[in-house]
């Protein structure tokens, strides 16, 4: 009994050390980005690696999410009467939630998972003490370009995942099961505020963007520099991640939505 | 460091397929074009009842978009609900003796105001106050007359 | 010199300011390591180059770039001065025909060789070697040994190697500590060590398998172990 309770105690102490080490890395990564502003290519190489690399798998994503949502929504709202309210219901589930989150976790798997690796391997070949040892802070060159362009495809990505969504919810919703067009849009455009849905789902991907950057940079900078360790912490940047988006959008929409 | 010109032109196009993204939801999703400050003018009505309508509900002649709802407000004096629209500039013949109704857009959609005009010369002009209107019909009343009406003829029999 | 896993490379990662000390300190050009600036610690580094394990070269970058790296960071050289101190580089290691690879492309020597380029790149007055002969063919092997004794005596440099490799680091060295366990057991110029009067250093020195470090990891007792089976 006793020793189970040393070893909880151990292990909160270890979390407690491992979140004030990934604030301090915040915190360096933060003064860090100020010397990227000036190098864009180093952003634009990393904008590609993240960005690029994960926009078709988004955008399919997307599409699929979108056209299923367009079955279902359609199948549900025919039995009151009510397809025409179809594009609202798309379009407010995509932007409001499915949009930032289900990007954010596809994101967190397919470029958060990368980077965490490749920092890792970097830590582990050596690359990143050599770098030091070569006066060049691995912070600002290697750390700070990756975290700024996750923190910027993010919200873009997002958006690109709730139009395509919107679009594939009108192509089965209007080009098959044959919704009025001209109600999918403009209840859509009546009931869609701008501040409230769109913005604030732009400001969750925000949230996301940098939740999961972070998460991932700091996972693969703390690793333990052997092959174990690396794919380990690879493990940990998708489970925390999953866990921070999901616990964060609730937070989020209830700060945003709720009365709370 | 060697720059590789294709990769920045996918990134180049990535960004703005992103950014082309969010404005396609600004514009075309969300009520944003609506805010847009087109030149408009201001016209408001009194009805009895505006049942469920809000700001930002739509204001429309046959069927047409013309303008929004900005505001409703409570006259204090004859207890009406004062409904403020704004009206796009370039509808400006609506006839003096314009009529409003509060409609519903199907049996559970939104309620809008629709404006019916009538046959004067002179047109409304900014601040003018709509005389003739129609209230919201609020579906629980007339589920009650129909129940009521039911009630009678069953205890006449 | 020592014995695998008493702490030599971590006397390098002290010595660059990577890692700090318990107690004592650094003494690098008169000034002390880890009582510098991070400014000043930066640009102290600048003129220490190091040679890691494995090279430490940057996988997503080829050679040329690989070379170039610390001379786009640190100065404002344009693209035809830095090729030409590049090439100058890599002439000097005889890899100037490689530029081209990338890392993943290169043997374990050559990547040793690119990353003694990319550490002589900001003409450093000492340069740390990180067990260069380790795990090399006899051939390359010989090429290393023989650059870092030209670039030594060319570039006037001061060189600290840690390295287990007795016969060749003692050939190119002008004094040798030999460590053990976090402490020096031994020092001298190579000849020294070689007639050391230390029972250690010698079993060292000659790699016998017996002696003060004892082939058997500490264990109980031979017989009680095999016997303590039946006792369960």
């Amino acid at each position: 009994m006793i020793h189970l309770l040393t070893q909880l105690g151990e292990k909160t102490r270890h979390s407690f050390t491992k979140l004030g080490r990934s604030s301090f890395f915040l915190q360096q990564i933060l003064i860090a980005i100020i010397d990227v502003l000036p190098r864009p290519h180093l952003l634009s190489k990393q904008l590609y690696a993240i960005g690029v690399l994960s926009f078709f798998l988004i955008t399919i994503s997307g599409l699929f999410v979108g056209m299923v949502l367009g079955l279902q929504g359609y199948y549900i709202l025919s039995n009151f009467g009510a397809d025409e309210a179809l594009g609202v219901m798309v379009a407010t589930s995509l932007v409001r939630e499915l949009g930032p989150v289900v990007a954010a976790l596809l994101f967190a798997g397919r470029a958060g998972s990368a980077l965490t690796a490749e920092i890792g391997l970097m830590k582990a070949t050596e690359q990143l003490s050599g770098m030091e040892m070569m006066a060049i802070d691995p912070i600002k060159r290697i750390i700070a370009p990756r975290f700024l362009a996750g923190f910027i495809s993010m919200p873009l990505l997002a958006a690109l995942f709730s139009s395509v969504g919107i679009l594939g919810g009108h192509l089965i919703g209007v080009n098959l099961l044959g919704v009025d067009e001209g109600s999918y849009w403009s209840q859509m455009q009546t009931s869609l505020d701008f501040y409230d849905d769109i913005l604030n789902g732009v400001i969750k991907s925000l949230i996301f963007g940098f939740v999961i950057s972070w998460i991932a940079l700091f996972e693969g900078y703390d690793a333990i520099p052997t092959s174990e360790g690396v794919s380990r912490a690879t493990t940990r940047t998708v489970v925390n991640s999953a866990f921070a988006i999901l616990g964060l959008d609730f937070i989020l929409t209830a700060l945003m939505f709720g009365d709370i | 460091m060697q720059h590789s010109v294709k990769q920045d032109t996918l990134v180049g196009l990535f960004v703005a397929t992103g950014i082309a993204a969010l404005f396609f939801m600004a514009m075309q999703i969300s009520n944003l074009s609506a805010f847009s400050e087109t030149e408009s003018y201001t016209i408001s009505a009194a009805f009895e009842n505006s049942g469920g309508l809000k700001v930002k509900s739509p204001v429309v002649v046959g069927g047409v978009r013309v303008g929004r709802v900005v505001a409703i407000t409570l006259d204090q004096k004859k207890f009406q609900s004062v409904v403020t629209m704004k009206i796009e500039s370039q509808y400006d013949q609506l006839p003096e003796d314009t009529s409003a109704s509060i409609f519903t857009a199907g049996l559970l959609g939104e309620q809008y105001v629709s404006l019916e005009p009538g046959g004067m010369d002179e047109v409304l002009v900014n601040n003018s106050i709509i005389d003739i209107t129609q209230p919201a019909i609020v579906l629980e009343e007339i589920i009650g007359k129909f129940l009521f009406k039911d009630n009678d003829a069953e205890s006449k029999e | 010199m020592g014995p695998s896993g008493t702490g030599k490379t971590t006397l390098l990662k002290i010595i660059g300011g990577q890692l700090h000390p318990e107690s004592g300190s650094i003494i690098v050009d008169g000034e002390n390591v880890h009582q510098l600036a991070r400014k000043d610690l930066y640009s102290l580094r600048k003129r220490m180059g190091m040679l890691f394990q494995s090279g430490a070269l940057l996988t997503d970058m080829n050679v040329y770039d690989n070379v170039a790296f610390p001379l786009r960071e640190h100065t404002d050289l344009d693209e035809s001065m830095i090729r030409t101190l590049v090439l100058m580089k890599l002439q000097a290691v005889g890899l100037r025909g490689a530029r081209d690879l990338m890392p993943n492309e290169l043997s374990g020597g050559m990547a040793r060789r690119i990353a003694l380029a990319r550490a002589i790149a900001l003409d450093p007055m000492m340069i740390m070697y990180d067990e260069p002969f380790t795990g090399q063919d006899p051939i390359s092997m010989a090429t290393l040994v023989q650059l870092i004794k030209a670039l030594n005596t060319t570039l006037n440099l001061t060189s600290i190697i840690v390295s287990h490799d007795v016969k060749d680091t003692a050939a190119i060295a002008d004094y040798i500590y030999v460590i053990s366990h976090g402490k020096i057991v031994g020092h001298g110029t190579p000849k020294e060590i070689e007639n050391s009067e230390s029972d250690w250093v010698q079993q060292f020195m000659h790699g016998e398998a017996d002696g003060p470090v004892h082939f058997h990891y500490p264990a109980k007792a031979y017989i009680d172990d095999l016997l303590a089976f039946d006792k369960n």
